[in-house]
């Protein structure tokens, strides 16, 4: 039996209500993943620490704030330093697509706007899933 | 990454090896118990401490004031968080570390959320194994959270120590639990949320439920007497009473070392433990033989014919080449 994917959605930043992120956990929940959900004000050190200790597979980020552009470089770093180059961050929030594409090319994965379907982000995580070279899967 | 590999990573002490090694043993992935195997000479040290309870009783914020404070005495800290998986979709929803962001980036705490996946509404099946691992890694103490839904609480009590049981003041139905004998299992009752009314109630309603289950077992006296479960009281959002809990966790673990219960427990969780690998070889090496299934297909005609019986194909089964043997009667 496959296992299954596990996601870390965090919201990190100082902006104060986790509404969309709770929606895109119980999605993610609701699509059979396994959602560890950490809740607000969370830092990026945080976030990496519980990404290592729970094994992730996906990180997912919420980010309103606007600070995506030192937030989302930050996080991908504090993985690469804990040997985790293998899990894929993503996540959503206000940002522009040129700062999109931007992150890309760091090594960020696909970002959503405000308004997606949460039917997008699933089917996203899933195909990565299944494209990806097996480690433990 | 090979065996080899993960388990150098691990003497390491490296994060990542641990969390992984978590996975390969929660999966069942190939290697796993090797991986169990090698890790096991150095389990038998951490003090394992099961924390249960209804849902939102504050037994994560509890197990968050717990760590805090034996960090602070210099101890480090695992702590297993279970929660349900979804029966209709298999996903879960793990939130358990929001309680627990004050320890979250302390190098001496590791916090791993698992779900209960196929484990019929009890605790993760993998949580022993977690619990394992993270003895092995080096870790003081190693907690337990899980979900009290019956079985589970059995599940933990089995698992650990000392099990604590968090109630809060509107935990009424409790006591009714208590009296069906569900809560034996406890070796601390904590009502926590004291902050609200109705804690004292419920208190002495928890020990009067308790005296009222021990007044025989003292009229003959043994050797050695019986642990009587305290009933504390805590606001773990505050910490009130906090302190309470660690002194009847040491106290408890006083009364296990010193009455021989602690090595008796240990053995007994052994014992289980084998039986269960035993259970589980047993079931692979039948069912691997796809001869065994084909076999059974071809009794299935006699069996709907009542000619024969479901007990006599399985004895036919297990006697088969290849089968387990009979027991002898
Ligand atoms: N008033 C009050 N609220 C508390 C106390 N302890 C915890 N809470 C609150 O109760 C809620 C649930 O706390 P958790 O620690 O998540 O409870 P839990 O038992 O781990 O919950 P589950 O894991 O979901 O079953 C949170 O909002 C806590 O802040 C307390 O002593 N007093
Ligand atoms: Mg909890």
């Amino acid at each position: 039996m496959p296992r299954p994917i596990r996601v870390l959605v965090a919201k990190p930043g100082l902006d104060g209500h986790d509404r969309g992120a709770k929606v895109v956990a119980a999605a993610l929940r609701d699509a059979g993943m396994e959602v560890i959900y950490t809740g607000l004000h969370q830092t990026p050190e945080m976030i990496a620490t519980a990404a290592v200790q729970e094994d992730v597979d996906v990180v997912g980020l919420s980010i309103l704030s606007g600070a995506h552009m030192t937030l989302f470089p930050r996080v991908r770093e504090l993985l690469h330093v804990a040997g985790r180059d293998d899990i894929l961050l993503t996540g959503g929030g206000i940002i522009p697509q040129s700062d999109m594409e931007a992150l890309q090319r760091t090594g960020v994965g696909r970002l959503f706007g405000p308004g997606t379907s949460t039917g997008d982000l699933v089917r996203y995580i899933r195909e990565w899933f299944a494209e990806r070279q097996p480690q433990d899967a | 990454m090979t065996s080899a590999a993960l388990l150098a990573e691990f003497r390491a002490r490296r994060p990542a090896a641990l969390a992984r090694a978590i996975s390969i043993v929660e999966n069942r992935r190939p290697g796993f118990e090797a991986i169990l195997a090698a890790l096991y000479p150095s389990t038998g040290r951490a003090r394992r401490i099961g924390v249960t309870g209804p849902p939102g009783a504050g037994k994560s914020t509890l197990t968050a004031q717990l760590t805090s404070a034996w960090r602070a005495a210099g101890h480090t800290v695992g702590i297993v968080a279970v929660d349900p998986t979804s029966p209709y979709t298999g996903g879960a929803l793990l939130g358990d570390r929001i309680r627990m962001e004050a320890v979250a980036l302390d190098d001496g705490v590791y916090i791993r959320s698992l779900a209960t996946r196929g484990a019929g509404g009890g605790m993760s099946a993998a949580a022993a194994d977690a619990a394992d691992v993270l003895d092995a890694f080096g870790f003081d103490r190693v907690i337990i959270e899980t979900v009290g839904v019956g079985q589970s609480e059995l599940d933990v009590a089995q698992a650990t120590d000392s099990c604590l049981l968090v109630l809060v003041p509107e935990s009424g139905d409790a006591i009714q639990a208590l009296k069906a004998g569900l809560m034996e299992v406890a070796d601390l009752f904590v009502v926590n949320k004291a902050d609200r009314p109705g804690a004292d109630q419920i208190r002495r309603d928890i020990e009067f439920t308790l005296r009222l289950r021990a007044a025989p077992a003292a009229a003959v006296p043994r050797a050695p007497a019986p642990w009587t479960p305290p009933v504390l009281a805590t606001a773990a959002v505050t910490g009130t009473g906090i302190a309470d809990v660690l002194g009847a966790l040491d106290a408890h673990y006083a009364y296990l070392f010193e009455t021989g219960s602690l090595a008796e427990r240990r053995r007994a969780r052994l014992q289980a433990r084998v039986v269960d690998i035993v259970d589980r070889r047993m079931r692979e090496r039948m069912w691997e033989d796809a001869a065994a299934t084909t076999w059974l297909a071809g009794q299935l005609d006699a069996l709907a014919a009542r000619e024969t019986t479901p007990f006599a194909v399985a004895d036919a089964l297990l006697a088969r080449p290849g089968g387990l043997g009979r027991r002898t009667p």
